[in-house]
């Protein structure tokens, strides 16, 4: 890409620098939907490479069970100890587990996963992509009659969108019993009526609803980590670039479609 | 073993890869300016030129990795730039490429880089696979390194590692880009040696790029020169060196009037 040597001063300046923010976000926001489109669009079709999608669920999955098992250990633990002391104060101690059930199902579990494996999996998804482009691979597929997005975007974005919410269940059970860890242990609540006020009033949708985000998000950071290194050049210097912005524009786009998932969902 | 010498009596009449009138640009540079080009049946060309005349773009507008703004490339009576993209997928099994650095997958072995296509294209059972990776490989000189990984081979040893899978479904065209770039002359000539011999042994249409001039003539039935987006120069190489373009003569002694320099 070539930038302008010299930007016109003023008023000019300022609307040749939005305009091209704007152009430039439009850019992303388009490769996004073509690779989700196309990698829809390729999941059907023959040779389905189960080996691969296996293979990538491992990564995605398994592999970031320890990192998802501390967040949310210890936000479940710091959620316990911040509403035990607010609760205290109107005498609601009685509430704690519900209210750090209902929070880590319907929200921070399916959004601290996301943003977890956007972090350790979208930036890996880009940089291997990434580095896949700047060394001719990806002509490579193309040129042995492959398609990169059936072989390369596909297996990545279905083993995402699989293993969310897997990874979200994980999370809410594990930040549950970190909520207990805290109530019981530290601050002495009674355990039996601990774990009763927890599903008391937690039903069955706030689970679902939290495991359909999760899915979502599974969708959302993979595509962005593909497409960010898809569509990577400029070397060394680009993959890096790619992966830097794989992270960043997933970790956005996970936010902002919280908010509209949650008013759809709820 | 037996190596082949290029000849003129392996061509055939019929253009195996037909190029009219190819015009591409990225944003404001005009990288071809209107190539018109035949490569016939079992013909080796070579494309010549300076860094940057648009050798490697034209390359990949024969195998459809670049969309021309204008003009056609006919291969084997399919137009690329007109055939749905499912022709077009299905047309490139007959096209093995080598790329510049090999271009190998550095998650899988050797052995892994050359079945690829071939499982990913046939029916062949696990044993069938492992026979043709050892012959594939055979071809190009190195056998038993199937179990290597790619960044266990040296530079010359990685193109080769791509020339065998680029051979590995059996292509009818062959495109090498920049085979010999940054390798001694020892590693260039056994390269030539390689591209000659897989020619004789699979009678295949080759095309080369590369501004190396003995590997250009080691391999090819013709040699084109390409300039500025265009076609300079197409002639066989015992007549090449004798051209007396003011371009072309630089070009062979190494040495350029400053008024024929390219802007890098």
């Amino acid at each position: 890409m070539v930038e302008a040597a010299a930007r016109p001063a003023g008023i000019v300046g300022w609307l040749d620098h939005f305009g091209s923010l704007i152009v430039r976000g439009l850019d992303d926001l388009g490769r996004f939907f073509y690779i989700m489109a196309s990698s829809v669009m390729w999941t059907f079709r023959r040779p389905f490479d189960g080996a691969e999608l296996m293979r990538q669920m491992v990564r995605v999955g398994w592999d970031s069970i320890p990192v998802v098992f501390l967040t949310c250990l210890f936000t479940g633990m710091v959620l316990a100890l911040q509403t035990y002391r607010g609760f205290e104060r109107f005498h609601a101690e009685g509430f704690v587990g519900s209210v750090v059930a209902l929070s880590l199902t319907r929200e921070l579990a399916p959004v601290l996963t996301g943003l977890m494996v956007a972090g350790r999996v979208g930036s890996a998804m880009a940089a291997e992509l990434g580095t896949m482009r700047v060394t001719e691979q990806i002509d490579a597929l193309y040129a042995m009659a492959t398609e990169p997005i059936h072989y390369l975007v596909v297996p990545r974005v279905n083993a995402s969108i699989l293993m969310l919410p897997i990874l979200t269940l994980v999370g809410d059970a594990v930040g549950i019993i970190g909520g207990w860890l805290i109530s019981v242990g530290l601050f002495g609540a009674n355990s039996y009526l601990y774990i009763e006020r927890t599903f008391q009033f937690l039903e069955i949708n706030d689970i679902t609803s939290g495991l359909i985000k999760a899915a979502f998000f599974g969708l959302t950071l993979s595509v962005t980590g593909c497409a960010k290194g898809f569509y990577t050049s400029g070397g060394a210097e680009g993959v890096g670039r790619s992966t830097t912005s794989a992270v960043v524009t997933a970790c956005l786009y996970i936010l902002l479609s919280d908010f509209f998932l949650t008013k759809i969902l709820f | 073993m037996m190596t082949a010498t290029p000849s003129h009596a392996q061509r055939s009449v019929e253009p195996m890869i037909s190029v009219i009138g190819l015009h591409k640009s990225f944003g404001e540079k005009n990288v071809l300016n209107g190539i018109d080009f035949e490569v016939m049946r079992g013909e080796s060309v070579v494309l010549v030129g300076g860094s940057g005349a648009g050798k490697s773009v034209f390359i990949k507008h024969l195998i459809g990795l670049l969309q021309p703004d204008d003009g056609h490339v006919v291969v084997d009576g399919i137009d690329l730039t007109v055939a749905p993209p499912e022709a077009v997928l299905e047309l490139r099994k007959k096209f093995g490429m080598s790329f510049q650095e090999g271009a190998l997958f550095d998650s899988m072995t050797v052995g892994g880089n050359i079945a690829f296509p071939i499982r990913r294209h046939t029916t062949k059972s696990p044993a069938e696979v492992t026979e043709r990776v050892r012959a594939c490989l055979e071809l190009v000189r190195l056998p038993g390194i199937e179990d290597k990984m790619p960044s266990e081979l040296s530079g010359g040893m990685r193109r080769r590692v791509g020339f065998a899978r680029a051979i590995a479904l059996e292509p009818q065209i062959l495109l090498f880009d920049e085979p010999t770039t940054g390798l001694d002359p020892i590693n260039t000539a056994a390269i030539g040696r390689v591209i000659n011999q897989l020619r004789a042994e699979l009678d295949v249409t080759v095309v080369t790029i590369t501004h190396d001039m003995s590997l250009a003539n080691r391999v090819a039935d013709r040699i084109a020169m390409i300039r500025r987006g265009r076609i300079l120069v197409v002639d066989t190489p015992d007549k090449f060196p004798k051209n007396r373009d003011p371009f072309v003569r630089g070009f062979l002694e190494g040495e350029l009037p400053e008024a024929l320099e390219d802007q890098p």
